[in-house]
């Protein structure tokens, strides 16, 4: 190890001149510099005018709602009183329950393409894993109408109900559309997102972990367990904040199963709406200034809600990237 | 085969009484007004209602195919869209379903026109596969059931008017639209009409708070919910319903008889309602024993003042053209035309749409 930290005498002297001779003397260097120091200023700049456009755009609606806006469940364009709690819950509800579909499977598919499939399997499987992605999200919308709502609420609803009915997240009418319907079409949606970026991350872990632990006579499993996720841990907490990104924001697939039902319910079958759902669906008839204007602050706080997850999930990577890296037998 | 026939002499009806209707001759531009050169190309757009498209743009097909130096755009965005994209003068024309109201018209700048252009009807459709006859509603029990007050299809109320039917004892699951529309405006009016109650506690608009049920998207998603999952109650256009093969429900009228939602019964609702002077009217539970009670025009909506004579004068014969040969167009997309009565007032209004001081048509 502790040779990688001497730096060759040779390269030194000649990597200080380089660095001199870029500053002072090379101009294609001075016009790079500048070029993508410009373009990164610009994605901060488009930020901050998207800000500052919602926040222009809801000033009439804080004005009038103030903090009652997210308290308040009301959303009455008949008579111009607006609250977004509805649609703030099943964001974040509908994003999480998606989540905990996806999350299990994607890993599932990591850990088959990149530690136990054979050769010959990996890349058909995970092209057609990434296909998934591919599809429109219009198309999912169509199928969970046409084809997941009505199983839902024949087949898995009734089932739910009549064995974990006591619980108040299966309670209620069955009728396919709504908050499970919607978790279902995300978690599909966000799968090969997960998947992917999971399964590059566990070909990263060094094969001497891997050749270390079988060494050890560990089964493939152990090895996994022990070895592998461990090392990968912070990566794959990255992989499903790429996930969750995604679900956040869909807009289409889940307005067209989700119920759009300002309510809030704990039962997984009764209907919900999201902020990107209501912003779409409700914006091109909104007339009135105040309706335009809590629509904007919709589209703030989906922005807010979307930033504080991220920091959060930032927290939680940088966390886990520093807790142990072996684990136990 | 009997169906084609029949549709045969229908077309051959309407055309009959469209080319009957047309008294009135089409008004040439006058000397004064600004004539449309025969070589040079306008291009008008406009945009709005999505109810009235699939009219709007058989329309703007046809009379391209005889005026090809007219090119029209019409964007079905939205009644709301429509009203702030005219307000703004981005479009030439704009239109919906629902006239504007008051604050919104005195935003624009200038004078706008309401020149009802069609009549469409709010259909009630449902999925009951144990029903096969037509489910009757009354007024009272509609509402009821969108307020959540009638939930199941085996309630008494709704025994009363359909004896003979075989009501499951199932949850009525209620479809209403959650994306902004003219066709909820339609229909929300109608139900604040028969009852004060509703009027109170839910009202009229493009986006209400719903007491109860599960929001679609757009008329197809309504559709789409009503055709898949049985025991389902929705409101969508007839033309959704009738090309989908939906069960639409007789509804009762102000005199008490129960309609299905005919074009001869959308027609006869035009027909009882006096149309004043502004151009719009709502055709909400009309009078008459044949009216059917969820009708409405859909309105263009054109400023009297056009700040370019040569696109105003185009657009304005295009008006005149919709109103009366675009009118045979009507009924087998769904629609139903103006009436003859109306029509006159129109012919009047647009009569009076002018440039500056220029009159964009004449022949008064």
């Amino acid at each position: 190890m502790s040779v990688s930290h001497e730096v060759s005498p040779l390269i030194r002297p000649r990597s200080k001149i380089l660095t001199r001779f870029g500053r002072e003397l090379n101009w294609g260097d001075f016009v790079f510099r500048r070029t993508t120091a410009l373009l990164a200023a610009l994605v901060i700049a488009v930020l901050a005018a998207m800000a500052a456009a919602m926040l222009h755009g809801s000033a009439e609606s804080m004005a009038k709602f103030g903090l009652g806006f997210v308290s308040s469940q009301v959303w009455d364009p008949v008579r111009d009183v607006y609250g977004a709690l509805p649609f703030i819950y099943g964001t974040i509800a509908s994003s999480l329950l998606a989540l905990c579909f996806a999350v299990p499977i994607s890993l599932g598919v990591a850990i088959f393409l990149s530690e136990l499939a054979p050769a010959w399997l990996r890349d058909p499987v995970a092209f057609l894993v990434e296909l998934l992605a591919a599809v429109p999200s219009v198309v999912y919308g169509l199928w969970g109408i046409f084809a997941l709502a009505p199983w839902l609420r024949t087949t898995v609803e009734p089932l739910l109900a009549s064995t974990l009915g006591f619980l108040p997240f299966f309670q209620g009418q069955q009728r396919g559309f709504g908050m499970l319907a919607g978790g279902i079409i995300l978690a599909i949606m966000i799968t090969p997102t997960i998947s992917s970026v999971s399964r590059e991350v566990l070909r990263a872990v060094p094969g001497e972990l891997r050749e270390g632990a079988l060494g050890l006579g560990a089964t493939p499993w152990e090895a996994v367990r022990v070895a592998v996720l461990p090392y990968a841990r912070s990566g794959l907490v990255g992989a499903a904040i790429l996930g969750l990104g995604r679900a956040l924001g869909e807009t289409m697939a889940i307005t067209m199963v989700i119920g759009n039902r300002s309510e809030i319910s704990a039962s997984l079958f009764a209907p919900s709406y999201t902020m990107a759902s209501v912003i779409a669906n409700e914006f091109s008839e909104a007339t009135g200034s105040l309706y335009l204007s809590a629509l904007a602050e919709v589209a703030l706080l989906l922005f807010v809600v979307t930033v504080l997850l991220n920091i959060l999930a930032r927290l939680l990577v940088w966390r886990v990237g520093r807790l142990p890296l072996g684990g136990n037998l | 085969m009997v169906a084609r026939r029949n549709l045969l002499v229908g077309l051959l009806l309407t055309y009959v009484a469209c080319k009957s209707k047309q008294a009135t001759p089409a008004p040439v531009a006058s000397d004064a007004a600004p004539v449309v050169n025969k070589d040079e190309t306008v291009s008008l757009t406009g945009a709005g209602a999505t109810f009235p498209y699939p009219l709007y743009s058989k329309w703007i097909s046809e009379y391209n195919k005889l005026n090809p130096n007219v090119k029209i755009n019409y964007q079905s965005i939205g009644s709301g869209g429509g009203i702030r994209q005219i307000t703004a003068n981005t479009v030439d024309f704009g239109a919906t379903d629902a006239p504007m109201k008051e604050d919104e018209a005195k935003q624009a700048p200038g004078k706008l026109f309401h020149i009802p252009a069609t009549i469409g009807a709010v259909v009630i459709a449902y999925n009951l596969p144990e029903v096969p006859g037509t489910l009757k509603l009354s007024a009272g029990v509609l509402v009821d059931i969108y307020a959540g007050k009638i939930r199941r299809w085996n309630d008494p109320k709704i025994k009363v008017d359909n004896t003979d039917a075989k009501l499951p004892e199932k949850d009525i699951s209620v479809v209403y639209r959650t994306d902004g529309s003219g066709t909820t405006a339609v229909f929300t009016d109608y139900l604040s009409k028969v009852s004060p109650e509703w009027k109170e506690k839910v009202g009229i608009g493009k986006a209400v708070n719903w007491p109860t049920g599960l929001g679609a998207k757009g008329n197809e998603g309504v559709t789409g919910q009503v055709k898949t999952t049985p025991y389902t109650i929705g409101y969508i256009e007839r033309a959704y319903a009738s090309q989908n093969k939906l069960p639409m429900a007789e509804l009762q009228n102000k005199s008490g008889k129960f309609v299905a939602p005919s074009i001869e019964a959308m027609s006869a609702a035009a027909e009882d309602v006096e149309m004043p002077e502004e151009l719009f009217v709502s055709l909400a539970n009309a009078q008459g024993d044949s009216a059917y009670p969820i009708t409405s025009y859909s309105y263009l909506l054109l400023y009297e003042d056009a700040k370019d004579a040569v696109k105003g004068a185009a657009l304005a014969k295009y008006v005149w053209w919709g109103l009366h040969e675009g009118q045979k167009f009507a009924k087998d997309l769904d629609y139903a035309p103006i009436p003859t009565k109306v029509l006159a007032k129109v012919e009047a209004r647009l009569k009076e749409l002018r440039s500056g001081n220029k009159k964009l048509l004449s022949g008064a």
